[in-house]
């Protein structure tokens, strides 16, 4: 049974009336039309999905809107101030951080987290803060070099 | 896109309410927190409950808190654990355990008390109903045989969480709550010897702390075997916490293996062996021998049972180097 | 000129990507769409006697229900392989395979009508293995039109130049069995398809497709519609690498579910659905006999191999000869026999993955000349260089090689890594431990090998005189340029380059190039993404396209500044009089000059590769503009006491022509890199009977970030005169050299071979436990099956390929 839910995305507030058992996912893709975030497994197993509730990653795959209701939830769609791109994703375009782009959205929102605590990791805190995204096109080594110019460029 | 069958769901403020919601839906009812167990199942038609409690949004279902040792709320997620100071410093085995589990999203989602109570794992049985169709459907979920044992009576899913081993090796219990009032048992009873009944609880009782006795120099250690660093349940844990004293002898030795069997495995002739002496190369290996003769994987996770028993041996070994080392 | 070619630049469909405004198939929505999904056979191997459609018509929201009889007309990617149904008719050949469908008002309805089919099978005996393949008292899967011998789908035989007389020639000889395991794409985005048809008869299909124009030709025999009225449009694509270049099912189901419907139809897979479309990596076990002098130097190579083809054509037959084709490319060899054979077995089909046909006797190969070298005490880095083929000749196959950086590739990588110098050491993983230490367990070697692969196939799927590849582009009076071809982007960067290249050659900023690809309807045709063909062949099409246009504007402008038109160029959005740089006019007045004069500017381009096939039959396979070449040297750590294996280091050497983007090379280099390493040590397709073991992204081992070894990439440019620019290809040969130089690697380390992937931590114990047993350090399979290869087709080498030379005798 539908019932009436209220979600904070992008800064944006939205009322919904969907049934409880829609994930995250397809309320974010099929009901607000944002299919920045994408799906690979459906079951937890790719980070294609990855968006942010209150800065932290999580998956929406697995995740219930019912729960997340009064948290602030990011989405590839908010990352941008404006027409004014985030760091991550000048530095993911510029590089060819992104071949296919299907992971992208996940990769950047994990990398995002990152650099919201800090802006110049190590390279081995890159790797464990985005091991929970799946590539299969860049062999991950562009990916941690646009995390590295982001960080850099978010820190001047 | 695979989709969650329908349910209800109900946000129980307080464990009190959560009981009780339990005990008014019975066997229609799944508690649920950080769902990222429960939800892939349910996904793949493993559950199809008409009612999912949450527990997240109860008062005080997430926190550690230091006393006598340390309580460690059940809802706690997996990520805190692991960043925690004192549970680093203390009992620095289940920060690792903790954190090496799935990803970081998972850990942020996840929570202990989710891990312990993890469904347990077959690479028979964690597949889409269409699969298990194909298949013919196992003894665990709609069909009559163990697959991978089709003679056998039971189940041989296997235990796959990797906090479990470590807060049994460190003399952990759990309180449970349930409609009969409340217990505390010792971590090990949590667990019972079989894949479709393997938690020494009933349905409707929930797990809300765990609690581990003060570390009182107790050195521990966490070491997992899976084929990717990231992602993967694993397919052998190695929990050992040892208790030394001023003469080197060791005055408490637990090894508890996971991964391996439908609960986890607690090596108590390696403890015997290691208890009142010194570590020595012979000493270790001979615990290590004695940690591999129980250990029974099957051909039911990732790589081979015979790579995952000899491996035992070998991760035993590390585990007490390690601990000698510290 | 400008400085695009070159240059590393955005692609410039990144910028889409990166705000996720991209629309991939599955983001696409149409009103009034309806949701499809297919009920997929649960035998590996049955009769079907009867399909119920009754209780899921009736089910609220289902709108309509087809089987095979809606759409009976077999097709398939090649034209002599039309062995699949969009749904099953009359038999279900592997657990997976398209039985029936449903479109609803919602994909929860159409999953719960799925349920509600009732399918009677009468199971027949799965054929699951090769060997059983071969035991013809099993049940054929296919119809005899379909396979050349009962399960056996094509058998070939081929022998170049005289192998006895090579082998009498050699001082030493080596025979070994390798087998390289199947695995799938993994593409990050599953397949989807969203289908609309109008009612006047217009179909539009929007795929996650590489071969929009061989979906087109799927649908319009299979729909029974002329190809006019069908639009096939690929959407982004969420990565391919072969998994999305055959004609797929759910697109022929959700075209005729909106036919019948006359509302949109979407189909999106899930997960396991994309492992059982498979077309993945074929199992390949392989049997080398190799004679070399004792300076190493071949003088006959026999390769035979034998391919687990699952249960459709698909590709197959292509990829037989490809395990065969190109073992001549790399070094010199004056006399090789190749049999192949490929089977038929009741599992997902297998076909093109990035490399199609060719990593496997790859693997086979490097780690037989790493065997030959070692046995001869020679460098097996020095030792390949000596016999690398020269420029501008011939292989015995009848392959021409235009250019070969491959010796140079071999010194980059050797310089960077220390390769053969005396750098390596054990190294202590653990610290220095109370007990005992733990040393001795950790081991490192390097190992080296090198690939080459095609810059395109030289003849198309359906033999005919028309282009491979065309292109049109139009230039506004704005000044903006439209740039309009066939090819698909899979996020290699194929779109973007055709905007690098027009601006180079018009000297305006990229940003003033739109390019409109993939559309049948509004852009020219171009084969697909597949063979690693865009570079080359769209590049050349468009600077055909280009180059008159080019001409036309210089001639408004010289006329306009009273200078000859020789005397100008195009440079940074000017025409500039090189003899006279007063003398200039903008880019865009030139552009409204010239359409004054000439009307609406637009120029088409179209390429043909060479025509190099060689004289027999088999000879398409493997012929090429131009071939890559690339060398590996691999890092590895060993832990002897649990035989896991730690890649700690990547140095890979391409030489692709010359890099039109070095970025985007780059990373296809690195991403070939990550592929190989984990063919090398973890992907692999399994299954328990005809059951797929893992259709799952957890349970089918992809590296994570945290495994991915460190990659040094190094271009080698060599100036191809077949490619753009001096381009050839770099999309799928970094790939090949990567598994055998982790093979190698770990014999340095531990002295035991594995000649089979993936390399497994228990396959590297019971290898040490043999070595220690003093049985052959090795793991890998022991034989090979007795099957009933032809007798071979004896062809004349060409006359520049590398001569046997008799010393003996």
């Amino acid at each position: 049974m539908k019932q009436v839910l209220h979600l904070r995305v992008n800064g944006q507030a939205h009322e919904l009336y969907v049934e409880p058992h829609k994930t995250l996912l397809e309320v974010l893709r099929d009901e607000l039309d944002l299919t920045g975030t994408k799906h690979g497994c459906d079951l937890g197993e790719c980070g294609a999905c990855t968006v942010l509730v209150d800065g932290t990653p999580i998956l929406a795959c697995l995740a219930l809107p019912i729960e997340l209701q009064g948290r602030e939830i990011t989405t590839v769609e908010g990352l941008a101030h404006g027409a004014e791109l985030h760091p991550l994703q000048r530095a993911f375009a510029e590089l060819n951080a992104a071949q296919c782009g299907y992971c992208t959205a996940g990769m950047m929102l994990s990398a995002k987290a990152l650099l919201d605590r800090e802006t110049n990791p190590t390279r081995e805190k890159i790797r464990d803060a985005l091991a929970g995204n799946l590539c299969r096109c860049t062999g991950y080594e562009k990916i941690l070099e646009a995390v590295e110019v982001a960080g850099r460029e978010i820190k001047k | 896109m695979l989709h969650l069958p329908p349910f209800e769901y109900f946000a129980p403020c307080s464990i009190a309410d959560a009981v009780n919601l339990f005990a008014q839906y019975g066997d229609d009812a799944i508690f649920v927190a950080g769902g990222t167990d429960l939800y892939p199942n349910m996904k793949r038609r493993q559950f199809t409950p008409k009612v999912l409690i949450g527990l997240n949004g109860i008062d005080g279902w997430r926190g550690i808190s230091n006393g006598n040792g340390v309580t460690i709320r059940a809802g706690t997620t997996l990520n805190r654990l692991s960043d925690h100071p004192t549970i680093r410093q203390n009992y620095p085995a289940l920060a690792t355990a903790a954190n090496l589990v799935s990803t970081p999203q998972l850990r942020a989602m996840g929570t202990l008390g989710g891990n312990l109570c993890l469904d347990t794992r077959c690479n028979y049985y964690n597949q889409e109903f269409s699969w298990r169709q194909a298949l013919g459907f196992c003894m665990k979920k709609d069909g009559e045989i163990c697959m991978v044992a089709p003679g056998s009576p039971r189940c041989w899913a296997v235990s796959s969480t990797d906090c479990a081993p470590v807060v049994i090796a460190l003399d952990g219990r759990v309180r449970l709550v349930g409609p009969r009032g409340e217990r505390v048992i010792a971590a090990g009873d949590l667990y019972r010897d079989d894949g479709i009944a393997y938690l020494g609880k009933t349905r409707d009782e929930l797990l809300t702390e765990i609690l581990l006795p003060p570390p009182d120099g107790t050195k521990s250690i966490y070491l997992k075997l899976r084929r990717r660093d990231s992602f993967d349940f694993p397919i052998l844990g190695v929990a050992a916490a040892l208790r030394f004293a001023s003469n080197g002898e060791i005055e408490n030795a637990r090894i508890v293996l996971g991964g391996v069997g439908s609960r986890p495995l607690e090596c108590v002739e390696s403890a015997r062996l290691l208890m009142g002496q010194k570590l020595s190369r012979e000493l270790i290996d001979a615990a290590a021998d004695a940690a591999w003769k129980p250990a029974r994987p099957l051909d039911n996770t990732d790589s081979t049972h015979s790579y995952r028993k000899k491996m035992t041996r070998v991760y035993v070994a590390r585990a007490l180097e390690a601990l000698s080392e510290k | 000129m400008s400085n695009v070619i070159g240059t590393p630049l955005a692609k410039i469909d990144s910028w889409d990507k990166v705000i996720g405004a991209a629309k991939y198939a599955d983001d696409m929505n149409l009103p009034r769409m309806l949701h499809a999904r297919i009920l997929r056979s649960t035998m590996p191997h049955a009769r079907i006697k009867s399909i119920d459609t009754l209780d899921a018509e009736e089910l609220p929201g289902v709108v309509a229900v087809i089987t095979g009889r809606d759409v009976p007309i077999e097709y398939g990617i090649l034209p002599s392989s039309q062995d699949e149904q969009a749904l099953c008719v009359d038999k279900v050949r592997f657990v997976g395979d398209a039985v029936a469908a449903v479109a609803a008002l919602d994909v929860e309805t159409a999953e719960r009508a799925l349920q509600l089919i009732h399918v009677e099978y009468e199971p027949l005996t799965p054929v699951v293995t090769m060997n059983e393949a071969l035991d013809e008292t099993r049940d054929a899967i296919h119809s005899g039109e379909h396979a050349d011998h009962h399960n056996i789908h094509k058998m070939v035989a081929l022998e170049f130049g005289d192998l006895d007389a090579g082998f009498a020639e050699a001082d030493y000889i080596l025979e070994e069995n390798y087998f390289y395991q199947g695995n799938t794409h993994l593409a990050l985005e599953n397949h989807s398809a969203l289908a609309s048809f109008s009612p006047d008869g217009h179909l539009t299909l929007w795929s996650s497709t590489q071969t929009p124009h061989y979906v087109h030709r799927a649908l319009a025999k299979t729909l029974e519609l002329p190809a006019s009225r069908i639009r096939v449009v690929a959407a982004a694509i969420g990565g391919g690498f072969g998994g999305k270049t055959d004609p797929f099912s759910h697109e022929i189901v959700a075209c005729k579910l909106t036919m019948l419907t006359g509302r949109p139809v979407k189909i999106t897979l899930t997960r396991q659905e994309v492992f059982y479309c498979h077309r993945g990596r074929h199992p390949v076990l392989m049997w080398v006999k190799m004679g070399v002098r004792n300076d190493g130097e071949p003088t006959a190579l026999h390769f035979r191999t034998m391919l687990d083809g699952g249960a459709y054509g698909s590709y197959g037959v292509a990829s037989t000869y490809y395990t065969g084709a190109l073992q001549t490319v790399t070094y010199k060899i004056p006399a090789y026999k190749f049999e192949g054979m490929r089977v038929f077995t009741n599992k997902p089909p297998c076909g093109p993955k990035r490399g199609h046909g060719t990593p496997q006797p790859r693997f086979a190969l490097e780690i037989h000349l790493d065997k030959i070298a070692r046995h001869l005490g020679l460098d097996p880095a020095e030792y390949r260089k000596q016999f690398i083929v020269d420029d501008k000749t011939k292989t015995v196959n009848h392959l021409t090689i235009t250019t070969c950086g491959l010796r140079e590739c071999i010194d980059r990588v050797v310089e960077a890594s220390g390769y053969g110098s005396e750098k390596r050491e054990t190294r202590n993983e653990s610290q220095e431990s109370k007990i005992e230490n733990q040393k001795s367990k950790i081991k490192i070697g390097f190992g080296l090998a090198c690939g080459s692969y095609l810059s395109g196939a030289g003849l198309p799927i359906y033999w005919n005189q028309m282009p491979h590849s065309g292109v049109i582009v139009k230039v506004d009076r704005g000044g903006g340029v439209a740039v309009f071809c066939g090819s698909t982007d899979i996020g290699q960067g194929s779109t973007s380059l055709l905007a690098y290249i027009a601006a180079e050659e018009f000297g305006i900023d990229v940003r003033d190039v739109r390019v409109i690809t993939a559309d049948t309807d509004l852009t020219p045709v171009d084969l697909g993404s597949y063979s690693s063909r865009v570079t080359v062949m769209t590049g050349n099409a468009c600077i055909q396209a280009v180059r008159p246009l080019k001409q036309k504007i210089l001639d408004a402008a010289a006329e306009k500044l009273l200078v000859p038109a020789e005397s100008l160029s195009f440079r940074d959005g000017e025409i500039i009089c090189e003899d006279d740089d007063a003398r200039r006019l903008k880019w865009t007045d030139a552009v409204v000059l010239t359409e004054a004069k000439h009307g609406t500017l637009s120029g088409t381009g179209s390429y043909k590769p060479p025509k190099r096939a060689g004289p027999y039959k088999g000879s398409g396979v493997g012929v090429s503009p131009s071939y890559s070449y690339a060398a590996c040297v691999a890092q590895v750590s060993v832990d002897i006491e649990t035989g896991q294996v730690r890649v700690e280091k990547i140095w890979l050497a391409h030489d692709g022509g010359r890099a039109l983007n070095p970025l985007l090379v780059e990373g296809q280099v690195e991403g070939s890199v990550y592929m190989g390493v984990g063919e090398a040590l973890m992907e692999e397709m399994t299954y328990r009977g005809g059951l797929h073991k893992a259709p799952s992204l957890l349970d089918y081992k992809s590296l994570t970030m945290n495994d991915m070894p460190r990659v040094e990439t190094f271009l080698v440019e060599t100036n191809d005169p077949e490619g753009p620019f001096g381009a050839k290809e770099a999309g799928q040969g970094p790939l090949l050299p990567v598994p055998p130089a982790i093979a190698n690697a770990i014999y340095d380390a531990i002295g035991v071979r594995i000649d089979e992937t993936p390399i497994t931590p228990d396959k590297i114990l019971k290898a040490l436990e043999e070595k220690e047993k003093g049985r052959t350090a090795r793991f890998g399979p022991k034989n090979f099956p007795n099957a009933p290869y032809p007798e071979p087709l004896h062809v004349e080498p060409p006359e520049d390929a590398p001569r046997l030379e008799r010393k003996k005798g």
